[in-house]
């Protein structure tokens, strides 16, 4: 069974068509990106997926459960977790405190009264910073950092309670080729933790991290395959020449 | 590699960071000042007065404080609470007999915070995430519709109010106006206090920091924010309803006012005049708008119109000094603060 299976998901926006008929599979433990053309319904369908927006007709299924009708805050404590597409870093608390927010979420309210865990979560808040290169930055308001350091700092909140799948919306965004360089070397050791979609434009970004692709176009699944078979479909290459 | 990503990206190394904490001064000060009132203000039983006032409104204004400046609800119903509480010891002093504040006091907490926390059902638990525009306008009516009730309700003296309400009592002891019922009603505030600054400074206080910042990305880490909201908006029900009971006691009469939109906006401007998001802010707005009023109406040549100063005096700082007085001394970093084990050594 797949760790996540979306199946026949339309999404409608008035009369406009966003997502029509999408299915996806993705299985533990893989990285799976998602790309197409702008407004191909990449953003919209990890939305769907995340609670942002529930959809017009389908279903999801996560981890065996049906989350399709469920809101965000359920599905992240069934193990989903989402990094936006515009960097949503909380601008005035410290580095160390946005990590420590997404790490205590688990926590009953109970626990988090009396701060139970404050001093429990600490090393693993500074580990998590240890491992996006943020360490220094601790002290920092997060809205000091860099577009980059943003950037890393929502993977590692995103990364923080220990999700079964990670929904990243272009992480690499507004980067610098050596931020983006950097990105996909920190990405790439959490394979063994966790399960990634991935949305992204970068072409070979993704096809450096990912072990299979999902091609939308005009909110429907135009290919699904390796990699290698992506990059042979032809119906791929022709949007790819002609419309990116 | 990790050393050589971080030069090649320019990142910046460990700065020092000045920890000037203006804030536990100003705290420290401000309690300093309210302990020493009944030393300094002994032969004055007006200024008594007044301070006791003072003191018990900025229990509402700190309740309004954790709605607005804590957790993002606006709140124009904070008066409810506070004047349903203060009928509540009213009628239990005039129909039971009973004035005991150990009794009393909880009592009307338990009120303050049982119909706020019904009021958060519909308010704020719904299915929907609510604006703060429904919320501000649910808490709106919510004040106007009970000042209206009371108004018209024979049994709680209608227009009138209940007044030559029992005194407060413990044991055989009654508290008249003075200095031993300012002490029992700073004892109150200190002890509010304390557990409000519990509440923010606990873990449970950084998701409110975070909340009123960015709901949704709250909900994605898995929080149920409306629930929090409603835990608090319980809790500031409670400090109002304290607040109440000890007005009704320390004025001898309760009225329709007192749970109106009147004295819930008041309470927003004691908050915002102060500086919301800290709980000293609200004590020292209720004091400089109680202290300006009394200066300004006690003022041979402007006591025909010192509520027309007060009023621009008021609009001034809500306008260009959005962060209230505190905001001139108080940075928005120290404001929110940290919260980690390790705030203190950074």
């Amino acid at each position: 069974m797949a760790l996540l299976e979306v199946s026949g998901v339309t999404k409608l926006y008035g009369p406009l068509r966003a997502l029509d008929g999408v299915d996806l599979r993705v299985e533990a433990g893989t990285f799976h990106g998602l790309i197409g053309p702008n407004g191909s319904g990449k953003s919209t369908l990890l939305k769907s997926i995340a609670g942002a927006h529930f959809p017009t007709t389908g279903a999801i299924r996560f981890d065996g459960a049906d989350i399709t009708r469920l809101p965000p805050y359920q599905r992240a404590r069934s193990g989903l977790s989402l990094k936006f597409q515009i960097t949503a870093v909380l601008a005035e608390l410290s580095v160390y405190d946005n990590v420590l927010l997404a790490l205590q979420s688990l926590e009953s309210n109970w626990s988090l009264l009396l701060s139970r865990s404050r001093r429990r979560l600490d090393a693993d808040v500074m580990h998590a910073l240890e491992r996006f290169r943020l360490v220094d930055r601790a002290d920092d308001l997060a809205g000091e950092l860099s577009h980059g350091e943003q950037q890393w700092l929502e993977i590692a909140m995103a990364l923080a309670p220990r999700p079964k799948l990670l929904l990243l919306d272009e992480p690499t965004g507004g980067m610098s080729p050596e931020e983006r360089r950097v990105t996909g070397e920190l990405l790439m050791p959490i394979k063994a933790e966790c399960a990634l979609v991935i949305v992204e434009h970068d072409l070979d970004f993704i096809k450096n991290i990912c072990d299979r692709l999902t091609v939308l176009d005009q909110g429907r699944v135009l290919g699904d395959g390796t990699v290698e078979e992506i990059e042979r479909d032809p119906r791929v290459q022709e949007i790819y020449t002609s419309r990116v | 590699m990790g050393a050589t990503v971080g030069s090649a990206l320019g990142r910046a190394g460990p700065r020092a960071r000045r920890s000037l904490r203006v804030l536990p001064a100003v705290e420290l000060a401000t309690l300093a000042v309210l302990v020493a009132v009944p030393f300094i203000l002994s032969e004055r039983a007006e200024l008594i007065t007044l301070m006791t006032n003072v003191v018990i409104l900025s229990l509402l204004a700190i309740s309004f404080d954790l709605c607005w400046g804590f957790s993002g609800i606006m709140s124009f119903g904070q008066a409810l609470f506070f004047g349903v509480a203060g009928y509540l010891v009213a009628l239990v002093g005039r129909d039971l007999g009973f004035s005991q504040l150990w009794g009393t006091l909880p009592l009307a907490m338990l009120a303050g915070g049982v119909l706020a926390a019904a009021l958060a059902v519909f308010l704020l638990l719904g299915r929907r995430a609510p604006t703060s525009i429904f919320v501000a306008f649910g808490t709106l009516t919510g004040a106007y519709a009970a000042e209206r009730l009371v108004a018209g309700w024979q049994y709680v003296g209608a227009g009138n109010g209940l007044s030559a309400i029992k005194l407060m009592a413990f044991g055989s002891y009654e508290f008249v106006e003075g200095v031993e019922f300012y002490s029992v009603a700073l004892t109150a505030l200190l002890l509010v206090y304390a557990a409000s600054r519990w509440l923010v400074r606990s873990q449970l206080g950084l998701v409110l920091a975070g909340m009123r910042q960015n709901e949704e990305r709250l909900a994605f880490f898995g929080y149920r924010v409306q629930v929090f909201k409603a835990l608090v908006f319980s809790f500031a029900g409670m400090i109002a309803g304290l607040s109440g009971a000890l007005y009704s006691y320390h004025q001898g009469f309760t009225g329709p006012s007192n749970l109106g939109p009147g004295l819930s906006t008041t309470a927003v401007i004691y908050c915002l005049f102060g500086g919301s998001g800290t709980l000293i802010g609200p004590v020292l707005g209720t004091a400089a708008i109680e202290l300006l009023s009394y200066v300004l109406a006690d003022t041979d040549a402007i006591r025909q119109f010192w509520p027309v100063i007060l009023g621009i005096v008021l609009l001034v700082v809500v306008m260009f000094q959005p962060t209230g007085l505190l905001g001139l001394v108080v940075s928005a970093r120290e404001r929110i603060g940290s919260f980690g084990v390790r705030r203190r050594a950074r």
